[in-house]
């Protein structure tokens, strides 16, 4: 063991990366305290922290969605696609031609399915096992710089805890070509969902829909457009969004 | 919902993460762009066999393989794996810094000198503190990416951290 390693290095910056358990930050933390090696090193961990996040981030280009697009369009999937159960029963062909079509449908800005369909389609897909949260935080503080660096614009984050509509969490999706920030909040056993991107010009979401069962809530302010999608039966959708807008 | 735009669900959230490591990785905007196009219509054939799980790491570890594949193709043979003994290499072989380098970062202000830091790192390092600390993967999503035990993760993300700070302080001296 050399004088930059105490032998509890990589422990060290398991804990400052966030990857140990409460058990093991526990052991850690005894050793730590005392330790000249770790204090040393954990300084040298941070600056390489704070000078990487100053890193750039390089962003695909609009184009470069387009291109994707159309290549994953024309390949078409392979033979085996047909045991995947989504496309079973149709041919080879059938099922390569509607995965196409979908993937034009979703991503270029012509002959779109219709936006509540998708934000509705969207929001049942997050609730499937897994798929909901990519930051999950109750703090409004965490989960709004999450988002920068991740989206080309700043979405609002409010927790509304007080109203009975506490904030989860937040993740990205895609919504007809662009990125768009989602935060999530909890009302009893519903999940709600606010989608959030820049508005331009009409959005074409009617302010109040209904899909399967499904309410829509849509409305736009600061520049900005916003769509709560929910189970929760229309009034109770309807007080989130007039909290949601009165909170700060 | 509909089910037959899966795959455009799954992988084009993604594309943004997939562009960055590739350009990362290639040190070419163009370049990045032909990886990322081709690690796509890959991914597209690979996918009936995608069982869930993270779709990030699925898709950046098809990004990565493939832009080893225009890596190596671009240098012939003499390519990209890590320098000998780079795996074997213990994590004391880097000589301390004296007590003041790790302070040099934080002084930058330099957009451009953070950047050519990174891209000076070799390739196993460089993937490895990327995927971290630009795509904030998990240490076995990272495993998973670079097909590398989550020892070997962790060892590759100390070196990288323990290399940038101390070429940092190294330009600083000069």
């Amino acid at each position: 063991m050399s004088a930059g390693d105490c032998g509890k290095l990589l422990l060290l910056q398991a804990e400052l990366d966030g990857e140990l358990d409460a058990a093991g930050s526990a052991a850690l933390a005894e050793h730590r305290a005392s330790c000249q090696v770790c204090r040393r090193n954990e300084s040298t961990l941070m600056a390489a922290r704070q000078a990487l996040r100053r890193a750039t981030y390089h962003r695909a280009d609009p184009q470069l969605l387009r291109a994707v697009a159309s290549r994953i369009g024309a390949v078409g999937p392979p033979q085996q696609r047909r045991i995947s159960v989504p496309w079973r029963g149709l041919t080879t062909f059938g099922a390569g031609a509607a995965l196409a079509a979908a993937i034009l449908l979703t991503v270029l800005p012509v002959g779109r399915p219709d936006i509540v369909s998708t934000l509705v389609d969207d929001h049942i897909r997050a609730l499937q096992p897994g798929h909901l949260l990519d930051v999950v935080s109750t703090n409004q503080h965490t989960v709004k710089p999450w988002f920068d660096g991740r989206l080309d614009f700043a979405p609002p984050v409010k927790d509304l805890a007080a109203d009975g509509f506490p904030l989860v969490g937040g993740r990205l999706d895609y919504l007809h070509g662009r990125s768009v920030a989602v935060l999530v909040y909890s009302h009893g056993k519903h999940v709600i969902e606010l989608f959030v991107w820049p508005a331009s010009g009409r959005a074409g979401v009617p302010a109040h829909a209904e899909r399967d069962g499904y309410n829509v809530v849509h409305w736009q302010a600061n520049a900005m457009s916003f769509s709560a999608v929910s189970d929760v039966e229309p009034s109770g959708l309807e007080e989130f969004v007039r909290d949601w807008r009165q909170a700060r | 919902m509909g089910s037959d735009n899966a795959f455009a669900a799954v992988a084009l959230p993604h594309l943004d993460a997939a562009f960055n490591l590739a350009r990362w990785l290639t040190g070419s905007r163009a370049e990045a762009e032909d990886v990322v196009q081709e690690a796509m219509v890959r991914a597209l054939t690979y996918f009936p066999s995608f069982r869930g799980g993270s779709s990030r790491a699925w898709v950046l570890q098809i990004v990565r393989n493939t832009a080893y594949g225009a890596l190596k193709a671009r240098h012939g043979e003499r390519v990209v794996a890590p320098a000998a003994g780079g795996e074997s290499a213990t994590i004391e072989d880097i000589p301390d810094p004296t007590d003041d380098l790790e302070t040099a970062l934080i002084r930058s202000d330099d957009l451009a000198r953070i950047d050519a830091l990174i891209a000076d790192l070799p390739v196993d390092l460089r993937e490895t503190l990327i995927l971290r600390e630009l795509e904030e993967l998990s240490y076995r999503e990272i495993a998973q990416v670079t097909s590398v035990p989550i020892g070997t993760v962790m060892s590759r993300l100390w070196r990288a951290r323990r290399m940038l700070t101390q070429a940092a302080a190294r330009e600083e001296q000069r």
